[in-house]
Order: structure tokens, then sequence, then C-alpha cells
């Protein structure tokens, strides 16, 4: 039995779900991230050998580590805007408010988050 | 104006497996927030504001295993593996498997809709997740 939807793929491209919509991707995409690297990674260092060494070294690598604390700090940020709001379900009246809120959080730890990385990575 | 009440009691919702996860998430998000905190602490407490880089107490932060702060210059890893941060890494590493894997089972069904195909899910995430906690576990008592 496929997957059935009553709109096509090129309406739900487009669907505007604006910035609720972006933070419900981001917070999936960002936990598949997570739990395919945590997965990996305990594996890797169970199994060590060649294999352990290679997956790990894909891991120490600069542009590897700006996607994976991509995805670490925007599901952490996201998730307690989440929870707060859902365990305290009046604020969901401010929701809107919530996500700005939540990217003047993130953007300038990830920013500075970058900036480390991308120094440490071109050697400076 | 609407006048009813937009909630529903607890009671009124009634309590099956899908609610239950659901508040498992939430107060397990709230779990891991802090146990980082405490790793974070910890570390420095015992001397990682001279010892360490920003990069390294946050790897120690994000799972406190004493692998973690071996390229350091913390001069004797010894208060790092005592088996109260064994225990706090094992806290974190079980909360986070059930928050994992239990994610990846909503994801799942958001795309997996006949009865067969959710079930062979479930029963491949429990596999999953018996099976990544125990060598988590292994790893975290034998380093």
């Amino acid at each position: 039995m496929g997957l059935k939807r009553n709109v096509s793929l090129s309406t739900a491209l487009r669907y505007k779900g604006q910035g609720p919509m972006l933070t419900f991707v981001l917070h999936r995409i960002g936990g598949l991230g997570i739990a395919i690297f945590v997965t990996t990674h305990i594996l890797a260092s169970f199994l060590g050998g060649k294999g352990g060494v290679f997956v790990n070294g894909i891991y120490e690598n600069w542009i590897f580590q700006l996607f994976i604390f991509f995805c670490v700090l925007f599901h952490a940020i996201n998730g307690l805007r989440i929870t707060i709001l859902d365990l305290f379900p009046k604020l969901i009246e401010h929701s809107r408010e919530a996500i700005w809120l939540e990217w003047a959080v993130f953007l300038p730890l990830y920013g500075f988050a970058v900036y480390v990385i991308v120094r440490a990575g071109l050697g400076g | 104006m609407q006048t009813k009440s937009k909630t529903l009691t607890l009671a009124k919702r009634g309590l099956n497996f899908e609610m239950f996860m659901w508040m498992v998430t939430r107060l397990t998000a709230l779990a891991m927030y802090g146990l980082i905190l405490i790793a974070v602490i910890g570390a420095l407490i015992m001397g990682a504001r001279t010892q360490m880089n920003m990069a390294d107490i946050m790897r120690w932060g994000f799972m406190p295993n004493v692998t973690h702060v071996q390229n350091t210059n913390v001069p004797d890893v010894a208060p790092w593996s005592t088996p109260f941060w064994r225990l706090v890494g094992s806290a974190l590493l079980l909360v986070a498997v059930g928050h994992g894997v239990h994610g990846l089972v909503v994801i799942a069904d958001d795309y997996i809709v006949s009865e067969r195909g959710r079930r062979i899910v479930r029963n491949l995430s429990i596999i999953m997740m018996l099976t990544m906690s125990g060598i988590g576990l292994y790893i975290l008592w034998t380093f």
C-alpha cells in the first residue's frame, strides 16, 4: 500500500508554512542528523579498527562539524521552545514571537561557533 | 467569542502510548538539558577552565565519557572516569536513545502508512534501542 496524499508534490513544495514550517523541517533534519551521527559514532568507537578510524576521521573534519553543530544546536534550542510552549499551553498565543526569540538566541551562538570552527579548520 | 475551553484534561483525553511518548519526549529533552549542565559544571569544577578549550568542554558535555578528554591538557584523567561520571553518562545515553529512537519512529510513521510497515518499523526500533543501549553502556563502563 503506497502513500496517498491529496495534494501533488509541486503543491506541497509551494506550501507557505513560513517560520513555524521552517523550524519543523529543520528540527526533523537536525534530529535525523544527530541520530545518524550518534549511532555511527558509537558503532565506530565500539568496532574500532580501520573502519572506526575512518568514520571518526570524518567527524573531526571541520566541514562536518559545521553541519553537526547546526543540527545539535538548532535541535536543542528549537526543542526547548517546543517543550516550554507545550508544557505551558497558554504561551502558544506567543508562538510567533517565541520563534523570533529562538532565532535571536540561535544565530549569535551558531555564528560564533562557525567563526571558531572555520578559523581552526583553516589552520589559523 | 469562544467560551469553550480548548484544552482537555488528561482523564478526558485518555492516556495511550502516543500520548505517553509525547510527554516522554518533552521530559527527556529537559532531562538532557539537566544532565549536560551537570557535565559542564562538573568539568569546570575539575579544572576544565584552564586545561580544555571550548570544543573539548562541549564534547564532554555532549557525552561525559573519559575518552572525550584524552586529547586535552587534563593532567590526570582519573577524576573524569569515576563511577559518578559513568552513571551520568549512562543516564544521558539511555534518555537520549529513548528520545532519539522514538523520534525516528515518529518520522517513519509520517511516511509509512501501512499497518505492516509500521509494525516492522516498531520491531526494528525496539531491536535498535536495545542494541545501541547495550553497546553504549559497554563502551561507557569498560573504557
